[in-house]
């Protein structure tokens, strides 16, 4: 059984030649689920999916198929909503609650005819770098089932890199989507802050939190990305422009755009050697290809990961706040009074990385320290965005190692906090900035993946695409697949 | 040594839209529970909250009403606390940067005119709150999320207010204000109003603020006074027995009259205010505020000075008549179809708020119509009807409506203007009263109204009282 | 300023609503001083003259029309409750004035 599901593209060739139906592509794919013990995936839903895909078959039958998506089997990160199914966001507090609605990513993406087989493994709500901090136990990097995935959408990337789905989502906050993807050798993309609705996203970070997909190849994330993407009157800070066409922006043509490479993220203490040459040997294929590179400088990035923590526990800790066992989910048992009811539930239903995080940002936010942390960390937000800025008025599109590191032993970080959060050196920056960045895999170091990461002007997700589709014409990494998945 | 209240009071009033603040549940009271709500006032994981429209208007008419200043932007912030009928952990409101600042709302107590100022207005959403089930069990409450989300105005004052009849005047003021503008029922009783207290003691004559407490949650205008009464009282106890004012969050007794402890503030109420990241600031652009400065309707203070000069009334009717806006305009309409105002304004301002009053009604719950009162008017201005007849047929308006012409005709109302029948009545009036024919004669004019009255009875309200008049006059001269 | 005590954790707990045991309040307070030493780094940056962002997107909000859409049914508003009875969500005793 050797990457029984291919790519869209290909898919949909068989779909439309009718080699292959959406429900055998369903069975497959949740048979492939089941048989790989990644832990990649915390919830199936066969059987109404097979229902949809027999829906799906008989308008493609009847000339009816609603989009590129039509019949593909797609995976959810386990914090978007999908009505009738569960978003336990790998929190015990969230045990046994079931959405009553969907998100609007995910009423689109079934709009478009995609058929959603299940839920992923991730960090208890987005919280992490490994997917380690989840109820149902770590997922697995399939490259070596010894070392962790990335996170937080760990399950996402696995389950598109062992190849059970051709696509999936993940919301990135940090970096939870283009890290894991650079771990996991697939390509992985958060959009411009405000291009995908977040109705519907359980709230890690609010003003950070972005919807992506995962796919192997830029043109796969490219369908998925036009089709949930555009405004949503749902989400207040949603960008009141509609789903940008961008399937022009794939030519292979990269001529004249000019590559910026920021001296702080090729600092040599910064990254591991071998990670930063496959990033530099990936930069030149796209000269090869007529772009051209220029030094630019990003001067703020040493504060990036202190900026970051600081805004999205403040964040977390109000977010998080609605789980008190009240309305939803799970509450303590035999509670006393209602003190002793908050107190219990949450501290039974939330796992120890989130305590640290609703701690951190209640810290911040509290009386006398606002002003010295949270205020502070939102002005260094507001550098961090002229860095951008003025770097994007020398370059088209800035390129950068996704992760200073190929993927890291399971259970290696999980008692230093602060180096797992360090680990998110170069993908915060573009969240706090709210532009548009992606992974794309650019070579493997001692048969780990590595990522090329690329960051874009603020809804100028066509020329990362453009970029990462040019260099993936130009490559195969994407293409290899993992052992675990052979 | 003799102290002096420092009083402000902080008002919430429900608006007046059609959804919720953030999301498109009905406003809706009472109902079973949970009935109007969705993701976003549940507080769902996912759900995100979208600002109303018709709030943020009204917010802003009620700002100009006061003579506020509109900010052309403003911040949504969340004030963070765990309470069950916050379903989200926090209350969207406005910390640093609310929609209205300043304004002021002017009182009299005692025949002196005063304005208190506004701190400042701003837009927040109401919590859910507790009901009693029939199965509910002596530990537990039960929560209903309906009220959860519903559009609210704070409203603050500067803690310039002396009296519990100052304050009182003030909510009054403020309700007849945001009543008039559309803003809101503002109904105490149903909650759509609620005051909060802040009231501390300085010496008379001192500019140094003492130690406040805040008295939350009253919830008629007879207890904000009495509850501000009790307060003034205990304080001043504490302090003449040298004690020390403790900041706390009292509670009102409005049985024993008596405020009590309910909290100690310590430095434990840290709300953790910061902007919403699900809404970015709120702009209002000058078009937007001039839009609805433009459809402002004219405010009571503006429509007392116009009845002054247009209709020529004197200041006290022009006062009465403008207390609610349906009165205002009722007494426009019959002017109108009337023509003389002060007739108009007289009968208003006696009979039709008397005759409510009785009725413990407000005009609109009644069948009363301008066209009905002016036709009444005009039998008795014609000599029809006697204003005693007008009384009775006012009181069959009120309640059941009809026309006041058919209505004299079917009671027999008509006004007796007989000649004889009158002189015959007088005449058995001052042959039964012979003393009073004497006190009259020897210089007791005002025996002459006693006389009056009698004959009025004896016809049972229906003699023209000119006629009466001018015919015992004549007989006693005689 | 990057120094946390013990009580200091116990405190931002109880506002959090959390409860630590011993260890796990010990164990919180030696993280949160290592987080805060190192972004202590951001006191370094003068920021005197910069506005913050609060979130990135250079919008002014939206606005709904008001106008009432369906929610949802009382039964499934409940559905997922812990603790419900008819369609009201079941709470210990909720004392007016006393905190939850």
């Amino acid at each position: 059984m050797s990457d029984p599901l291919g790519g869209v593209a290909e898919l949909r060739g068989a779909l439309d030649d009718r080699r292959v139906s959406a429900v055998e592509l369903v069975r497959a794919a949740c048979a492939r689920a089941r048989a790989l013990d990644l832990n990649a995936f915390t919830h199936l839903r066969e059987e109404a999916a097979l229902a949809e895909a027999e829906d799906s078959d008989a308008r493609r039958a009847r000339g009816e198929a609603r989009s590129p998506l039509e019949g593909i089997p797609v995976a959810l990160k386990d914090n978007v909503c999908q009505a009738g199914e569960p978003a336990q966001c790998a929190s015990r507090i969230l045990e046994g609650w079931k959405s009553p609605y969907d998100a609007t990513a995910v009423a689109r993406l079934r709009a478009a005819g995609a058929i959603v087989v299940g839920r992923t493994n991730m960090d208890e709500f987005a919280m992490g770098s490994s997917t380690e901090n989840s109820v149902h136990g770590p997922a697995r990097n399939p490259w070596d089932p010894e070392c962790a995935p990335g996170g937080s959408s760990g399950g996402s990337a696995v389950a598109v890199a062992a190849g059970v789905v051709p696509a999936a989502l993940g919301s990135d906050t940090g970096g939870s989507i283009r890290q894991p993807a650079s771990f996991c050798g697939v390509v992985g993309m958060k959009p411009t802050y405000g291009r995908v609705s977040r109705y519907g996203l359980v709230a890690f970070a609010s003003s950070l939190d972005q919807i992506g997909p995962f796919a192997r190849t830029v043109e796969d994330a490219t369908l998925v990305l036009e089709a949930i993407a555009g405004h949503d009157p749902c989400d207040a800070t949603s960008i009141p422009e509609p789903a940008p066409a961008l399937a022009g922006a794939l030519s292979g043509d990269v001529s004249g755009l000019v590559i910026g490479l920021p001296r702080e993220y090729f600092a040599s203490d910064g990254a591991d050697p071998e990670v930063l040459a496959a990033v530099r040997t990936a930069v030149a294929e796209l000269e090869q290809a007529g772009a051209k590179t220029r030094e630019v400088s990003l001067p703020h990035t040493p504060y990036a990961v202190a900026t970051y923590y600081l805004v999205a526990t403040a964040e977390a800790s109000s977010n998080l706040a609605r789980y008190d066992g009240v309305r939803y989910g799970r509450r303590a048992e035999r509670v006393g009074d209602l003190l002793d009811m908050y107190r219990r539930t949450r501290s039974e239903g939330f796992g120890a990385e989130v305590k640290r995080r609703i701690l951190l940002g209640t810290y911040v936010l509290s009386a006398g320290y606002y002003d010295a942390y949270y205020r502070k960390a939102q002005q260094v937000r507001t550098l961090l965005r002229r860095d951008f800025e003025e770097a994007f008025a020398a370059c088209d599109v800035i390129a950068t190692p996704t992760a200073p590191e190929t993927a890291f032993r399971l259970g290696e970080r999980a008692a230093d906090p602060l180096r797992m959060y360090l680990s998110d050196v170069f993908t915060v920056s573009a969240p706090l900035a709210g532009i548009p960045a992606l992974s794309v895999p650019c070579g493997f170091v001692d048969g780990l993946p590595v990522g090329l990461q690329l960051m874009g002007r603020a809804l100028d997700e066509a020329s990362l695409l453009r970029v990462a589709d040019a260099y993936q014409r130009r490559s195969d990494w994407h293409e290899r697949r993992p052992p675990e998945a052979a | 040594m003799s102290f002096e209240p420092v009083i402000g009071l902080e008002v919430h009033v429900h608006m007046k839209t059609a959804s919720k603040m953030f999301c498109g549940c009905a406003v809706h009271y009472g109902g079973e529970p949970n009935h109007q709500v969705c993701p976003v006032c549940l507080a769902l994981p996912g759900a995100l909250p979208v600002p109303n429209r018709e709030a943020i208007a009204l917010a802003v008419r009620a700002g100009l009403a006061v003579g506020g200043e509109v900010h052309s932007r403003s911040v949504f912030a969340r004030k963070n606390y765990f309470y069950p009928d916050l379903p989200k952990g926090y209350q969207i409101s406005q910390f640093e940067e609310p929609v209205i600042t300043g304004g002021g709302v002017e009182i009299e107590v005692d025949g002196e005119v005063r304005r208190i100022p506004l701190t400042r207005i701003h837009m927040e959403e109401d919590a859910g709150k507790s009901v009693h089930g029939e199965e509910e069990r002596e530990d537990e409450s039960h929560m209903d999320l309906n009220r959860a989300g519903t559009p609210l105005l704070e409203i603050v004052s500067e803690p310039e207010l002396r009296s519990a009849a100052e304050a009182s005047a003030y909510l009054r003021a403020l309700r007849r204000i945001l009543r008039y503008i559309d803003v809101s029922d503002a109904d105490m009783e149903k909650g759509q109003l609620r005051c909060d207290v802040n009231l501390s003691l300085r010496p008379t004559g001192s500019d140094v603020l003492g130690t406040r407490t805040e008295v939350k949650n009253l919830n008629s205008f007879r207890y904000v006074e009495a509850a501000i009464e009790a307060e003034i009282q205990r304080q001043t106890g504490v302090l003449e027995e040298g004690g020390e004012i403790i900041q706390a969050t009292m509670q009102f007794d409005p049985e024993r009259r008596t405020t009590s402890v309910m909290r100690v503030k310590e430095n434990a109420d840290d709300y953790r205010y910061f902007p919403d990241p699900d809404l970015v600031p709120l702009a209002l652009d000058a078009a937007r505020i001039a839009e609805v400065r433009a459809a402002l309707p004219e405010l009571p203070a503006e429509k007392r000075a116009r009845f002054e000069v247009e209709h020529g009334l004197s200041e006290y009717d022009a006062r009465l008549l403008v207390a609610t806006r349906p009165l205002a305009d009722f007494f426009e309409a019959v002017t109108r179809a009337h023509g003389d105002a002060k007739t108009v304004a007289n009968w208003i301002g006696r009979d039709v708020r008397g005759a409510l009053k009785e009725r413990e009604r407000d005009l609109e719950e009644t069948a009363l119509t301008a066209p009905a009162l002016s036709a009444l008017l005009k039998l008795v201005d014609s000599g029809r009807v006697t204003p005693r007849s007008a009384r009775e047929v006012l009181g069959v308006l009120m309640d059941e409506g009809g026309d006041p012409e058919s209505l004299v005709g079917e009671r027999g109302l008509e006004a007796v203007s007989d000649t004889g029948a009158l002189e015959a009545a007088v005449d058995e009036v001052l042959a039964a009263h012979p003393d009073d024919v004497e006190r009259f004669r020897a210089g007791e004019a005002k025996v002459l109204n006693f006389l009056m009255g009698q004959v009025m009875r004896r016809t049972g309200g229906k003699a023209s009282p000119g006629l009466v008049r001018e015919i015992l006059a004549r007989r006693l001269e005689g | 300023m990057s120094a946390i005590t013990r009580d200091e954790v116990e405190r931002i707990a109880g506002l959090a609503r959390l409860e630590l045991s011993e260890g796990e309040a010990e164990r919180m307070a030696g993280d949160l001083a290592t987080i805060l030493d190192y972004v202590e780094a951001l006191q370094a940056l003068d920021t005197s003259d910069v506005e913050p962002t609060a979130n990135p997107v250079p919008l002014e909000t939206p606005l709904r029309d008001d106008r009432v859409r369906p929610g949802l049914a009382a039964e499934v508003a409940v559905a997922g409750a812990p603790h419900a009875e008819g369609t009201a969500f079941v709470v210990p005793k909720v004392i007016e004035g006393e905190e939850g």
